[in-house]
């Protein structure tokens, strides 16, 4: 089962190595975990997907508390949440197979970022179930290369994430 | 006023003013601008022979003083000396602050002379770690340190700091603000909720224990359990790192609980309708197969660290506090309560355990290890602090030497680390130069920092030592008789003349291989003034009993067999 994560965390050197020394040493398997800014000065944000049950995840939870430099951790497991996956996928592009590639692109809200002469690369973003769709209509087209950022998450409605006490 | 400071003098500035008087370290290249700022600071340095040793001796001092102790030692091999003793301390969550030199920053990474990544290593066995490489972040990382370290569930925060840092100069002010860290760890909810659920489990308990771990000592709870453990009237059981947190001589404690627990300890856990645990975390040395722990039993969970809840044992009453605080609410709400019948039939439980016990025997002329220690705990009443090693001697201290006093116990619970008594007593000394400080070692364990013996003698250091010497390492042997058919792999130990050794150092040795001479070298260690080494010469081939093999349920123990055979077989001593 997957599990969603946020966490809040000190912008500071040896904070992402701390963190994943959570999942290592309980040996809890990472599916992806992503890294960025807040709008809050000193302040990132972790999205976490784990592979696990619900007992593992409030473990995992309760163990993230114990970090120091850990602020806020949010499980969005349970809650609706808004969730993003974005794939980078440069496909051949030999010919006959550029109009099978512009269908897709047309039917899927892919976009063109990059055309060369042997490839055409594409962004697609959404729900990661939506993107596992596109690459697999992308797969017989033939994919040379591909990058997926890992999934981000914000819980639906008013209420916010916010370190804004801690600062 | 700011006055013109180097980084290394900020160090010792920051520990004068955390109230440091005494360290234990080692010097060497990147922490030498440290130590020559040290000699204008009024602390005491106490110079040890590995640096493993001085981890275990600021383990000692804390687990002694209640204070934090402090480490220091220079960057590479000195910092990963260190490691075992930061590991011990985590495990028993020993406040503790570790310094350590680091090459200059511009040669972080670049595999210089005696560079390593500690901050690393240390990854996950520190409480929290600080890696500094400018000298105005000195003071902010040691205060956080120490407010880390003793603050919450304790352990231990190593601070690396590089030559550079150290050598740097600045004006430099004291900062007496406190500590603010960007989030501080209250208690998180439900406490009070907690509470009430926790009244009304004890309200309908007609057969309580209390467990009563190392958190009484952290919280300094030891009046509030014992007022709370007569109110109540519950038996209370205790871990290994619990004893001496509740008197032993109270009619109330019913001892040790766990693998090497006493019997009716363990058979009234796993009958007991209640379980209210102070302090502890269920480790599975307490709990043998978690499966089938206590299963008829509801339980009333309270501790700091959040994360302890709910991990081993679900707790239907789970309180995240400090132990004193929550004692004190549930005092006011929990009212009075009788279970006579239930202390009776545990008290009955007992039964032929007296007659098991290896006091019992009549003298055959052999050592036990036992009698040693039971002769220790008589002249001593009960209140010498007690280091120990790890192993059967270990086992045998918490069940014979009966602790009335808290702090009276230092030894290495979680981690298990053979080497830490000696070094452990050394700091324990410094810390309760007051008290009458035993090192009780076994064969094994004493060999791997019997160097810090040199330390002792340096320092001029008070301390007895009693090595339980069965020429094997003993409890790994027990194991091999019970689980793996008697095949000594590896356990035969050779050790050299103890006695030669104390004389060596200009120290007392004393041998001892009857029962009988055992109270009058043990008197004689204690009137002697400097640090005193015996070499008790005991049974070769004894066991600890009871014995719950690991994994086992609970009450599955391997009792001392009523009539022993092995005193009848008893090989002579060595």
């Amino acid at each position: 089962m997957h599990h969603t994560l946020v966490a809040l965390v000190e912008d500071k050197p040896g904070v992402l190595n701390r963190v994943a020394l959570v999942f290592r040493r309980r040996a809890f398997n990472i599916e992806s975990l992503t890294v960025g800014r807040t709008a809050e000065p000193g302040v990132s944000r972790m999205t976490i997907v784990l592979d696990s049950d619900q007992t593992s995840a409030e473990r995992v939870t309760a163990y993230l508390y114990k970090l120091v430099n850990v602020l806020q951790v949010e499980d969005l497991g349970n809650v609706p949440a808004v969730t993003r996956d974005l794939a980078l996928v440069k496909v051949a592009v030999a010919g006959h197979d550029r109009a099978a590639l512009l269908r897709v692109v047309d039917e899927t809200r892919a976009h063109i970022v990059d055309t060369g002469d042997q490839t055409m690369t594409l962004e697609i973003t959404g729900e990661p179930p939506h993107v596992d769709a596109v690459i697999s209509r992308l797969e017989p087209l033939g994919i040379v290369e591909m990058v997926r950022t890992g999934q981000v998450a914000m819980r639906r409605g008013d209420t916010a994430l916010s370190a804004a006490q801690y600062s | 006023m700011p006055s013109p400071r180097t980084g290394a003098q900020i160090i010792w500035e920051c520990l004068v003013h955390e109230g440091v008087n005494t360290v234990f370290g080692y010097p060497g290249g990147a922490i030498l601008p440290a130590y020559d700022a040290m000699l204008d600071y009024p602390v005491r340095h106490v110079l040890v022979r590995h640096e493993q040793g001085a981890t275990h001796m600021a383990d000692g001092y804390a687990r002694a003083g209640g204070g934090v102790g402090v480490a220091i030692a220079t960057s590479g091999p000195g910092a990963t000396n260190m490691v075992t003793g930061i590991a011990t301390a985590m495990m028993d969550s020993v406040p503790m602050v570790c310094i350590t030199g680091q090459v200059p920053s511009k040669l972080i990474g670049y595999d210089a002379f005696q560079e390593t990544d500690i901050t690393g290593i240390t990854l996950p066995i520190t409480k929290h770690s600080y890696l500094v490489t400018r000298i105005e972040d000195i003071m902010p990382a040691m205060k956080e340190a120490f407010h880390l370290a003793k603050s919450g569930r304790p352990g231990p925060v190593l601070v690396d700091i590089t030559k550079d840092a150290q050598q740097a100069k600045m004006d430099f002010a004291w900062d007496a603000s406190p500590v603010r860290m960007r989030r501080e760890r209250p208690a998180p909810g439900g406490t009070k909720s907690g509470i009430l659920k926790a009244v009304e489990l004890i309200k309908a308990s007609r057969k309580p224990v209390i467990l009563a771990g190392q958190g009484i000592l952290h919280s300094g709870a030891m009046a509030e359990v014992r007022k709370f453990a007569e109110q109540i009237n519950a038996p209370v059981a205790m871990t290994l790192l619990g004893l001496g947190a509740f008197p032993a001589s109270h009619p109330l404690n019913i001892g040790m609980m766990g693998m090497h627990g006493e019997a009716w300890v363990n058979h009234a856990i796993q009958e007991a309708d209640l379980l209210l645990a102070f302090g502890m975390r269920f480790d599975d040395r307490v709990t043998g197969n978690i499966k089938t722990y206590a299963v008829n039993a509801k339980k009333i969970h309270i501790d700091i660290d959040p994360s302890e809840i709910h991990k081993n044992v679900y707790a239907d009453a789970a309180i995240c506090a400090d132990l004193r605080e929550a004692l004190k609410d549930l005092l006011e709400v929990v009212g009075k309560h009788d279970h006579e019948p239930w202390l009776k039939y545990i008290g009955s439980m007992k039964g032929t355990a007296a007659v098991r016990d290896i006091q019992t025997l009549p003298d055959n002329g052999h050592l036990y290890a036992p009698h040693v220690i039971n002769d220790i705990w008589r002249i001593t009443d009960g209140n010498a602090i007690i280091a120990t090693d790890v192993g059967q001697h270990q086992m045998w201290e918490a069940q014979y030497y009966k602790h009335e006093a808290p702090r009276t116990l230092i030894t290495s619970g979680g981690l298990g680390t053979m080497g830490f008594g000696l070094p452990a007593a050394i700091g324990a000394k410094m810390a309760r130069p007051d008290a009458e400080v035993w090192a009780i070692v076994g064969d094994g364990g004493f060999q791997m920092t019997q160097a810090e013996l040199t330390t002792a003698a340096q320092e001029g250091v008070k301390v007895n030592v009693a090595i339980i010497n069965n020429g094997f390492l003993g409890m790994v042997r027990q194991w091999q008789e019970f689980f793996y058919d008697r095949r000594y792999a590896a356990t035969p130990l050779r050790s050299p003349d103890f006695v030669k050794l104390a004389e060596a150092h200009g120290l007392l040795g004393l041998r001892v291989d009857k029962r009988a001479d055992v109270l009058e070298a043990v008197e004689r260690a204690r009137q002697d003034e400097g640090t005193v080494v015996m070499d008790f010469r005991v049974e070769q081939e004894d066991s600890v009993y009871p014995m719950v093999p690991a994994g086992a349920d609970l009450d599955a123990m391997i009792r001392r067999p009523e009539k022993s055979a092995l005193v009848e077989t008893a090989a002579d001593p060595m």
